[in-house]
């Protein structure tokens, strides 16, 4: 390991801790925004030009704020609680690859941090730990409002797991790998063999099935039975105050970022984009690969609208229609699902 | 029971058809409904730069008129005051010196008139009983203010700007 590597990975790393974090920031600033405008409203528009600065209004009153912990807490736990939810939150990026490799002065650069060869079992594992945040944030706060809304955080998150893990059985199907690198290279260009390479025109079903499940795994609406105001005040987060407040909310933002990069990763082929080969021959190398990178960013800004277009738009589910949807919906199409695609996988190969 | 006047519709409640039962038709028809209002024009007013019209009768911030060479019309008969509902007005009563004539239209006049705006419920009587037509609710919206005594507004807030400094 010569330091050359540590260093590459470093930069790397920062940059796409910055890129989150910066994408975080201005989701809070696009969620007023898109919720306005579909609300017929202006939204934010006083700090600075069109309010782009109004993140950071909100980041220095969320700091300034006065920090409390209730004394009757288990204090330890209710510091870990927002840390937890934010950190895994963070880390699920490092897997996810962000653009074909680059070449800086003859060196080969991969776009993406690590590329290890479960990449999917990888973003599930740390998607699961992200409700830890949650649950003991809840449980900490010592009031029974927090705690009801940690136990639904938690139970929820569970039963949609499994509709997620099944759908992803049959896109693994297709794949035949789990290294997010491999699923995205083989989805590569837009059009081969007559039919697309995204998968989600493979998997169409896998890829509804995917997208509901990650609404619920980030607790959006029509999934945000955690943070049901009417039912449980705030939510697990009714006793932060302060900057842990704000680490809980930019933790759910950076969820939705992560969510949207792995759909569009696993389904919507990642950093391709339609002639990416003419772009090769024609730029080079290096600018194919930056274009690619925003191809993925302009796909992952998509989904991003999208969670905040159905949030303003479907109102929430009640407890049990939730746990219906979950257990007695999406679990068995899922398995439908696995079952059509090995059948039709045998059919094409065999026949 | 029969229903007499017949009028009573018993609503049914089918059960739900498999279209319905799969939400996303019709989740798709609300997502359609709510990005059309991402194309229509907004309604909100941007209040401190754009001011929304008031209607012709609208009851805002009192003013105390002058007549047409300039000199207070309000001659502090006390009319005002009596007929406020809400008491917010009060006011202290002089006789103009002769030096004072071009300032005030009547021989005797309001020395301070002072209106609560706090108390106040523009309701327009005080309008209504001035024999003078002498204050008018014409003004814009109250500001908002920190003290509770800045909503005392005394003569220099309420009486109209002499003629030559409107022109």
């Amino acid at each position: 390991m010569d330091s050359a590597f540590v260093i590459e990975k470093f930069i790397l790393v920062a940059v796409i801790f910055g890129i989150s974090l910066v994408i975080a920031m201005y989701s809070t600033y696009a969620e007023r925004k898109v919720a306005a405008y579909l609300q017929d409203r202006l939204g934010p528009d006083r700090a600075g030009p069109f309010g782009i600065l109004q993140p950071l209004a909100d980041g220095v009153k969320m700091f300034m704020k006065e920090e409390i912990i209730p004394a009757t807490s288990n204090r330890w736990l209710f510091i870990v609680g927002p840390g937890l939810a934010l950190l895994c939150a963070c880390i699920g990026t490092a897997v996810i690859p962000w653009g074909t490799p680059i070449e800086i002065g003859g060196k080969t650069i991969p776009l993406q941090v690590t590329d290890i060869n479960v990449g999917v079992l990888y973003i599930f594992g740390v998607v699961s730990l992200g409700v830890y945040g949650v649950m003991i944030g809840g449980w900490a706060s010592n009031n029974k409002y927090s705690l009801l809304s940690a136990i639904r955080a938690a139970s929820q998150n569970i039963s949609y797991e499994i509709a997620m893990g099944l759908s992803i059985i049959a896109l693994l199907l297709v794949t035949n790998s789990l290294s997010l690198k491999e699923i995205v290279d083989k989805q590569h260009g837009f059009w081969a063999n007559g039919w697309f390479t995204w998968y989600f025109f493979k998997q169409p079903l896998g890829f509804i099935i995917f997208m509901v499940c990650s609404f619920a795994e980030t607790n959006r609406a029509p999934f945000d039975l955690p943070e049901c105001e009417t039912e449980l005040i705030g939510g697990y987060h009714t006793e932060y105050s302060s900057m842990k407040l704000g680490f809980y909310l930019f933790a759910e933002y950076i969820n939705m970022f992560v969510s949207s990069a792995v759909m569009a990763t696993l389904y919507f082929g990642g950093f391709n984009y339609p002639f990416m080969d003419l772009a090769v021959t024609h730029l080079g190398q290096n600018w194919a690969s930056i274009i690619g990178v925003f191809a993925l960013f302009g796909k992952i800004c998509g989904f991003i609208f999208f969670f905040m277009w159905v949030r303003w738009t479907i109102p929430r589910f009640r407890y049990d229609q939730l746990m219906n949807l979950g257990w007695k919906g999406l679990i068995p199409l899922a398995i439908a699902n696995i079952i059509i695609t090995g059948v039709v996988i045998a059919i094409i190969e065999k026949f | 029971m029969e229903s007499l006047s017949n009028k009573k519709k018993v609503l049914e409640q089918k059960p739900l058809s498999f279209m319905e039962r799969m939400y996303l038709p019709a989740i798709a028809k609300g997502m359609g409904i709510t990005i059309s209002h991402l194309f229509k024009k907004e309604a909100t007013v941007r209040y401190p730069e754009v001011e929304r019209e008031f209607s012709t009768n609208f009851r805002g911030m009192h003013s105390l008129k002058r007549d047409e060479n300039g000199k207070e019309r309000c001659t502090a008969c006390g009319l005002c005051a009596l007929s406020c509902p809400a008491e917010a007005i009060t006011m202290i009563a002089a006789e103009r010196k002769p030096e004072e004539k071009h300032l005030y239209r009547e021989e005797k006049y309001a020395a301070t008139y002072e209106i609560n705006m706090l108390r106040c419920i523009f309701c327009g009587l005080c309008e209504e009983a001035c024999p003078k037509e002498a204050i008018y609710l014409d003004g814009p919206i109250v500001p908002a203010d920190y003290l509770r005594k800045d909503f005392i507004y005394g003569k220099d807030k309420l009486v109209e700007a002499p003629l030559e400094m409107k022109k």
